[in-house]
C-alpha cells in the first residue's frame, strides 16, 4: 500500500516537472513574441511600410528592405522549387530503390545540415566571384535557393511516398504513361503537402541573413534596384545594421523593434497558412 | 515524338536528382580552392619583408618576436639572443625622421638606396619595408620567415587578422570559443528538450499535442537575427545584472539563446525516438505493476537513448553553425576563453564579422574561407555520424 503510495506521489512529481519545463518554453516563446509585438506595434504604420529610410536610418519606414525580401523570396523560389520538385519526383518515381535513392537522401541531410554562414562563404566564392554577378540580387537568390533546396526536396518526396501505389496502378492499367501518371495522378494528390512544404521554405528563406550578408545585402539604399544585378536590402540584414553598428542606437530601437515585428509576422502568416492548408486538405481527403 | 518528350523530361528529373550531390560537390570544391592558398602565403605580411643589419648575429626571429618588436614589448636584442643594444624600428614611414625630402628624389627614386644605406649603417636596426623597395644591391640582411604553417594555424593561441607586419591566424580561440558556446548551450537545453519530447510523446494528449506542436514548429521558423536582437535586448542585461560583470555580452548569453534556438531540434528528434518505442515493451512495464512514469523512466528513455543523443549531437551540430544570434550577443573577443562568462568569438561568428572587410583573395579572406571548411567538416562529421547511428539502428 505504501509502496503504491509512493509510486504514484513520484509520478506525480516527474509528471509535474516534465510539464513544468515543457510549459516554460512556451513560455519564452509567447514571452519573446509578446515583448516584440508589444514594443512593435507602435512603429508600424502604413507609412513606416511604404517609405525608405530617413536621417541616417533614425527615421522613415523600411519599404526597401520588404521589397528587398521579397525579391529574394521570388528569385530563390524560382530557382529551388523547379529543381526541387523534380529532384523529388526522381527520387520517389525514378530512382531505383536501394543504394542510390540512400545516397541521394543522405548528401539531401548533409546539406541540410551545412551552416548558413558556409552557403553565404560558397556564393560569394562561386555566385559573385567566380560568375562575376558581384553583389547582387541574382547572387543572393541564387545561395538563397540551394540553402531551401533540402526542405523542397524532402518536402516533396515525403508526400509523393504518402500516396498509394493502387492510384499509380490504376492510372498504369488505363494505359497512362509513367510521366502521364505523375503529372495527372501522383503530382496533384501530392499538390498540397508540397505546397506547405514550399511555404515553410519561403519563411526559412525570409528570415537567413548570414547568407546574403556578402552575397547581395546593402547596408542602406535610398532606392529601389533596378536590376537583378543591383544589390538589394533585406528585413533580416536590415534588423541586423539597426540592432549593432548604427548611428544612434537610440532612435533606431523603436525602427528595430517595427522591423522585428514585420519579420516575425511573415514567419508567423507563413506558420499559419501551411497549417491551415494542411488541415483543409487533410479534412477533404477524410471526407472522399 | 511523344516518346522523345518524355525521354527528356526524365533526364531532366535524373539529372535534378543528383541536385544536392552536385552542389555538395562545388561546395567543398569552392572552399577548398580558396581556403587552401593560406598555406602557400608568406607570414609576413604580402609585398613586404623583415631586414636586419648584416653585423647582426640574429639569423631567425619567430612570429612572436617579431610582433612585440613592433608593439615595443621586446626592446633589447639580448631578450632574444642578440647582443645587449636596443633595438630601433624601423617602417617606411620613418624614412623621414632620416633623411630629409631632397635627398629622397623627386619622384622617390633614391629610396631603395636610402633604405639600403641606412639599414647598412644601423647594427641594432630591424626594418619593415615594401618589397619593391629591396633591389639587388641591398647592403641588409633579409630575414626569410617562410610560409605561414599547418601548425601557426591549428595550434595558434592568437587569432589578430590585420596586424602588420605580420598577422597571426591561430585558430585556437575561436576553437574554444565555439566549443564552450555549443556546449552550455546544450547543457541548459537538454532537460528541457527531453521533457518536453517526454511530455509530448507519452503524457500530453491529442488536443494538447496539436497546440504544442506547431508552437514549437515556431520556436524554429523564427529568424535567427529575430533571436539575436531578442537576446541583445533581454538576455545581456539579465546576465550583466545576475552576474554582476562588467558587459553582459559573454559566452553564457550566447549560450542561453542558442539553448532556445535548438530546443526544436531536440524536441523533435528525441520524440521521434520515445515513439518508435514498441507497444508490447510499454504494456510488458504497465503490467509487471509499473506506473506510467516508471514505464517512461525505465523502459522508454533507455529504449531511446540513441535517438536522444542523435537529438543532442544534431543539437550541437545546430549550435556550432549559428551564426547571426550569437554574432550579436557573445561580444566577440578573439581570445582563449577560460570561462562561460567572458566575451568570446565562434567561427561563424569571425567569418560574418571580419569576411566583409578581407579584400578578395588576400591572407586574410583565405584563412577565414579555410575556417568555413572546418565549420563544413565539423557539421558533415556529425550529420554523417548521427545518420551511421540511426541506420544501423534500423536494421
Amino acid at each position: 500500500m505504501n509502496q503504491t503510495k509512493r509510486k504514484r506521489r513520484n509520478q506525480k512529481l516527474a509528471f509535474g516537472i516534465v510539464s513544468m519545463l515543457t510549459y516554460l518554453i512556451v513560455l519564452i516563446l509567447i514571452l519573446m513574441l509578446v515583448f516584440i509585438i508589444v514594443r512593435g506595434i507602435g512603429v508600424i504604420s502604413w507609412e513606416f511600410l511604404s517609405t525608405a529610410p530617413t536621417d541616417g536610418m533614425t527615421g522613415g519606414g523600411i519599404l526597401p528592405a520588404i521589397i528587398g525580401t521579397l525579391y529574394l523570396i521570388i528569385g530563390s523560389a524560382a530557382f529551388a522549387f523547379p529543381i526541387g520538385i523534380m529532384s523529388g519526383i526522381y527520387m520517389n518515381e525514378y530512382a531505383p530503390k536501394g543504394k542510390l535513392v540512400r545516397l541521394i537522401r543522405m548528401m539531401t541531410n548533409n546539406l541540410s545540415g551545412i551552416p548558413s554562414i558556409v552557403f553565404g562563404l560558397f556564393g560569394m566564392a562561386l555566385f559573385v566571384n567566380k560568375l562575376g554577378f558581384g553583389d547582387s540580387i541574382l547572387a543572393g537568390s541564387l545561395t538563397l535557393g540551394i540553402l531551401s533546396l533540402p526542405i523542397v526536396i524532402r518536402t516533396t518526396e515525403e508526400a509523393l511516398k504518402a500516396i498509394p501505389d493502387s492510384f499509380r496502378e490504376g492510372s498504369y492499367a488505363l494505359g497512362a504513361t509513367k510521366l502521364q501518371t505523375i503529372g495527372k495522378v501522383t503530382l496533384p494528390m501530392a499538390l498540397p503537402n508540397i505546397t506547405t512544404g514550399l511555404i515553410l521554405s519561403i519563411g526559412r528563406v525570409s528570415g537567413e541573413t548570414a547568407p546574403i550578408l556578402f552575397t547581395c545585402a546593402a547596408y542602406f539604399l535610398p532606392q529601389l534596384p533596378d536590376s537583378v544585378l543591383d544589390q538589394c536590402m533585406a528585413l533580416p540584414y536590415h534588423l541586423y545594421v539597426l540592432a549593432t553598428s548604427g548611428t544612434n542606437l537610440e532612435l533606431q530601437r523603436p525602427i528595430a523593434y517595427g522591423t522585428a515585428l514585420v519579420l516575425i509576422s511573415i514567419v508567423l502568416i507563413v506558420n499559419i497558412a501551411a497549417t491551415l492548408i494542411r488541415k483543409y486538405f487533410a479534412n477533404k481527403v477524410k471526407m472522399n | 515524338m511523344k516518346r522523345f518528350i518524355e525521354k527528356i523530361i526524365q533526364g531532366m528529373l535524373t539529372v535534378s536528382g543528383f541536385v544536392t550531390s552536385i552542389v555538395i560537390l562545388l561546395i567543398v570544391l569552392f572552399l577548398f580552392t580558396e581556403g587552401a592558398g593560406l598555406f602557400s602565403k608568406p607570414k609576413v605580411e604580402d609585398g613586404y619583408e623583415i631586414v636586419l643589419n648584416k653585423k647582426n648575429d640574429i639569423n631567425t626571429l619567430s612570429a612572436e618576436q617579431i610582433k612585440d618588436m613592433f608593439d615595443d614589448k621586446i626592446t633589447n636584442w639580448n631578450e632574444v639572443g642578440g647582443k645587449n643594444q636596443d633595438i630601433v624600428l624601423f617602417r617606411l614611414n620613418d624614412i623621414t625622421n632620416y633623411f630629409a625630402e631632397e635627398e629622397l628624389g623627386e619622384q622617390l627614386e633614391h629610396v631603395p638606396a636610402k633604405i639600403s644605406e641606412l639599414i647598412s649603417q644601423h647594427e641594432e636596426i630591424i626594418g619593415f619595408i615594401p618589397q619593391e623597395y629591396i633591389k639587388n644591391d641591398f647592403a641588409g640582411k633579409r630575414l626569410d620567415m617562410g610560409n605561414i604553417k599547418f601548425k601557426d594555424v591549428f595550434f595558434g593561441k592568437e587569432w589578430i587578422p590585420t596586424a602588420t607586419p605580420i598577422s597571426f591566424f591561430g585558430i585556437l580561440p575561436l576553437i574554444t570559443g565555439t566549443l564552450w558556446v555549443s556546449l552550455v548551450a546544450i547543457l541548459i537545453a537538454l532537460p528541457f528538450g527531453v521533457a518536453a519530447a517526454i511530455y509530448l510523446a507519452e503524457i500530453a494528449n491529442h488536443k494538447i499535442r496539436d497546440i504544442l506542436k506547431p508552437v514549437i514548429e515556431l520556436l524554429s521558423g523564427i529568424p535567427s537575427v529575430v533571436y539575436g536582437f531578442f537576446g541583445l535586448i533581454v538576455i545581456v542585461p539579465l546576465v550583466q545584472n545576475i552576474f554582476h560583470l562588467p558587459v553582459g555580452e559573454t559566452g553564457l548569453t550566447g549560450s542561453i539563446v542558442l539553448a532556445i534556438m535548438a530546443l526544436p531540434t531536440i524536441i523533435t528528434v528525441s520524440e521521434d525516438a520515445m515513439r518508435n518505442c514498441p507497444r508490447s515493451m510499454r504494456e510488458a512495464s504497465l503490467a509487471l505493476g509499473g506506473s506510467k512514469w516508471q514505464t517512461i523512466f525505465k523502459i522508454v528513455i533507455p529504449y531511446s537513448a540513441s535517438g536522444i543523443t542523435s537529438a543532442i549531437v544534431l543539437g550541437i551540430g545546430r549550435a556550432v553553425g549559428e551564426t547571426m544570434a550569437v554574432l550579436m550577443v557573445t561580444g566577440n573577443s578573439a581570445i582563449i576563453a577560460t570561462g562561460i562568462l567572458q566575451p568570446l568569438r565562434t567561427i561563424p561568428a569571425t567569418i560574418a564579422a571580419e569576411l566583409g572587410e578581407a579584400p578578395d583573395g588576400g591572407v586574410h579572406y583565405q584563412a577565414l574561407f579555410l575556417l568555413g571548411i572546418i565549420l563544413f567538416l565539423i557539421t558533415q562529421i556529425i550529420n554523417s555520424s548521427v545518420e551511421y547511428v540511426s541506420a544501423k539502428n534500423k536494421l
